[in-house]
């Protein structure tokens, strides 16, 4: 089922390293800590799920990689490695001739995603022609082979349509070739099944498996779906207030989780024989706190069945469960698991 | 796009003839234009005469049918007090009027659009808010008071109209007395210096706000966030991927614009003694020169059809889902 076991390499160079990542934005209220003390890497052919609720800081997360993030958000990082690169101070200048060409993103709503007044030939060329210096016969020849490349099967006809006269599978098609045009080492994909109808969103993630094997790029995908998670990722990252609360392989995570909040998510996926009819599906009481202004101790302590007075006045930093596999808590996996029992007794 | 045209072309002409008829309407009702013509002391049968001489005893549609034959075939009818063909007096005002107008909206656009593609992407900063003022300033003078504004700085204080094309005993009564001496066609390009400031500085402003307001919604949209995940440049992302879709309601607006420029530039062509259509309304209104007012209006009437087609034609070129709708 997962595919921590499918021989992802792990020895090779990380494609992209990010460690202590934070970003700040300012609002009208003060300083929104969108993301905290964010650290993972991703190596070739290997995909990290960013995983979390609404407003965890998953999505900022990714743009901080791209850095397209929007001019009120203050990035700082440890660093960010991308290829063997630090790419934290890029400028402007030095990103865009990344983005499109080495590093790609495609979003959750293809219906918006395309400029409307150009054909899609056109928004596929100019990648290929900006970053390879092509010729625009060579950038549609280019396009061709894509769009067969992502299950399209009459590529001259559909370069010269509008993106209105397309469906909302074909368009995030179109979208995953227009970002392969240059052949990136990384491809960001935030929620890219979200606004599809679910046997779309089926095919879309296999297509994304099948073309990460065959061009060995690393993904990071952002989703909120465990489903997805079990399916395409090698490793996930649980975030919770714009902090990872548990990161490892897919496996470790779903089979040990540990931290309250990752434990929560899992309780809220019915399961076949597992749930049944008379159970309650689980959830998760309670909102997720404010970010802004200095925020002291555990985030998730206001929602969590283990909290006691001392999780809000110490920050809790990540701890090993074992070899790369982090959780954020006070308490060791034993207490956490103990005491689960005992409520689970009452 | 052959369907959207036909279309199109249908519903102007319905409403060209709509148009006609409500102009042709309101000047037979707006008094009995042969007495009007006959004077205060003419008798009963001068009015009766002259009602016979030009066809105003006939029922209204027939007058109405005749005259549509006529112009129909380019026969405008004849001024009451020139004798000129109307359709001549009007060809020969058309081109400063026109060169008015055009440059005018050239001028205007060519300054709108950059300052409201820059208040955009500068906003709420000094420069935004710069546009701002220079905007709110430039709706809120009015462009007759503008007019002798120029006229005063550069003819009277810089003494600098003679580059202009203004002879300075012209222009020291402040315009007041201008509306005497037309130029008749003799304008020179100086001539239009001081009133296209004045007309670009009255349709500037909104032109330039609708800019402004496109752009940063556009700015904010999905696809200009993937434009700029592909590594387009800046200057890709600004001119080809969002300006092309923040303009399509400034071409609309500009079209209405120049519709106005091209019949309401009265004022202005007064001031500034531009012998244009305008001030051949304005002269012909006074006059009761009944053929020439309902050729103004009708041609007026016509430009603004036309105007509003090109507009939505270019929409149509600009956008390929207005072709559907």
């Amino acid at each position: 089922m997962t595919r921590a076991d499918s021989g992802a390499s792990q020895t090779s160079e990380p494609v992209i390293d990010v460690s202590g990542l934070n970003v700040d934005i300012s609002v009208p209220a003060g300083i929104l800590h969108a993301v905290s003390d964010v650290s993972f890497s991703v190596g070739p052919a290997e995909t990290l799920s960013l995983v979390g609720e609404s407003g965890c800081g998953k999505t900022i997360t990714s743009l901080a990689m791209m850095r397209l993030l929007p001019r009120s958000a203050k990035l700082t990082a440890r660093h960010i490695r991308f290829d063997g690169m630090d790419i934290t101070n890029y400028t402007e200048k030095d990103m865009t001739r990344l983005r499109g060409n080495r590093m790609g993103m495609i979003f959750q709503d293809p219906m918006t995603s395309l400029n409307p007044v150009y054909r899609i030939g056109d928004q596929l060329e100019e990648v290929y022609m900006r970053h390879r210096n092509a010729s625009r016969k060579e950038a549609r020849e280019r396009a061709s082979f894509l769009l067969e490349k992502v299950g399209i099967i009459n590529p001259a006809q559909r370069l010269t349509q509008f993106p209105h006269q397309l469906s909302g599978g074909l368009r995030q098609r179109m979208m995953i070739a227009m970002m392969l045009m240059c052949e990136p080492k990384l491809l960001i994909a935030d929620e890219p099944t979200t606004a599809l109808d679910v046997t779309v969103q089926v095919q879309i993630l296999q297509l994304l498996r099948s073309l990460q094997k065959e061009f060995s790029m690393a993904i990071v995908l952002i989703t909120h779906n465990l489903g997805v998670v079990a399916r395409m990722a090698d490793k996930v990252a649980i975030m919770y207030a714009g902090k990872v609360v548990e990161q490892g392989s897919v496996q470790d995570v779903f089979d040990r989780p540990t931290h309250p909040y990752t434990r929560g998510l899992l309780e809220c996926i019915p399961r076949h024989g597992l749930t049944a009819g008379h159970d309650k599906l689980g959830s998760i009481p309670g909102i997720v706190p404010s970010l802004v202004g200095k925020v002291t101790g555990c985030s998730f302590r206001n929602r969590c069945l283990h909290a006691e007075e001392v999780c809000a006045m110490r920050d809790v930093a990540l701890r090993p469960v074992k070899d790369n596999h982090d959780y954020r808590c006070l308490f060791s996996p034993e207490e956490l698991a103990g005491a689960r029992e005992g409520v689970a007794a009452q | 796009m052959m369907n959207f045209l036909i279309r199109r072309l249908i519903i102007a002409l319905l409403v060209a003839i709509t148009v006609s008829i409500v102009g042709f309407g309101l000047l037979r009702f707006s008094g009995d234009l042969a007495s009007l013509l006959a004077g205060e002391n003419a008798t009963a049968e001068d009015v009766a005469r002259i009602s016979q001489a030009y066809g105003l005893d006939r029922p209204i549609y027939i007058q109405y049918l005749d005259w549509v034959w006529n112009a129909l075939r380019g026969d405008l009818g004849k001024s009451l007090f020139t004798h000129e063909p109307v359709s001549e007096l009007i060809m020969t005002r058309i081109g400063v009027t026109a060169t008015l107008a055009f440059a005018a909206l050239a001028v205007g656009l060519a300054i709108a659009i950059p300052l409201g593609v820059l208040a955009a992407v500068k906003a709420n900063t000094w420069v935004d808010r710069t546009a701002l003022v220079i905007s709110v300033a430039g709706q809120a003078t009015p462009n007759f008071w503008f007019a002798l504004i120029l006229i005063y700085v550069f003819g009277v204080w810089w003494r600098q109209a003679t580059v202009w094309g203004y002879k300075l005993s012209e222009i020291t009564i402040l315009g007041l007395q201008l509306s005497g001496l037309p130029i008749s066609g003799s304008a020179t390009w100086q001539h239009f210096v001081m009133p296209v400031a004045t007309l670009a500085t009255t349709i500037m402003p909104a032109l330039m706000r609708l800019t402004r307001t496109g752009m940063l919604e556009v700015l904010s949209s999905d696809y200009v966030r993937t434009a700029r995940a592909k590594g387009l440049s800046q200057t890709s992302v600004l001119f080809k991927h969002s300006l092309r879709n923040a303009i399509l309601p400034v071409v609309s607006l500009a079209a209405v614009q120049l519709g106005f420029l091209l019949g309401g530039s009265v004022i202005v062509e007064t001031i500034f003694a531009l012998n244009g259509v305008g001030f051949l309304a304005i002269r012909s209104i006074e006059r009761i020169d009944f053929p020439v007012v309902q050729s103004i209006l009708v041609f007026l009437a016509c430009t603004y059809i036309v105007l509003t087609l090109f507009s939505d034609l270019i929409n149509a070129k600009l956008d390929p889902r207005v072709r559907l709708s």
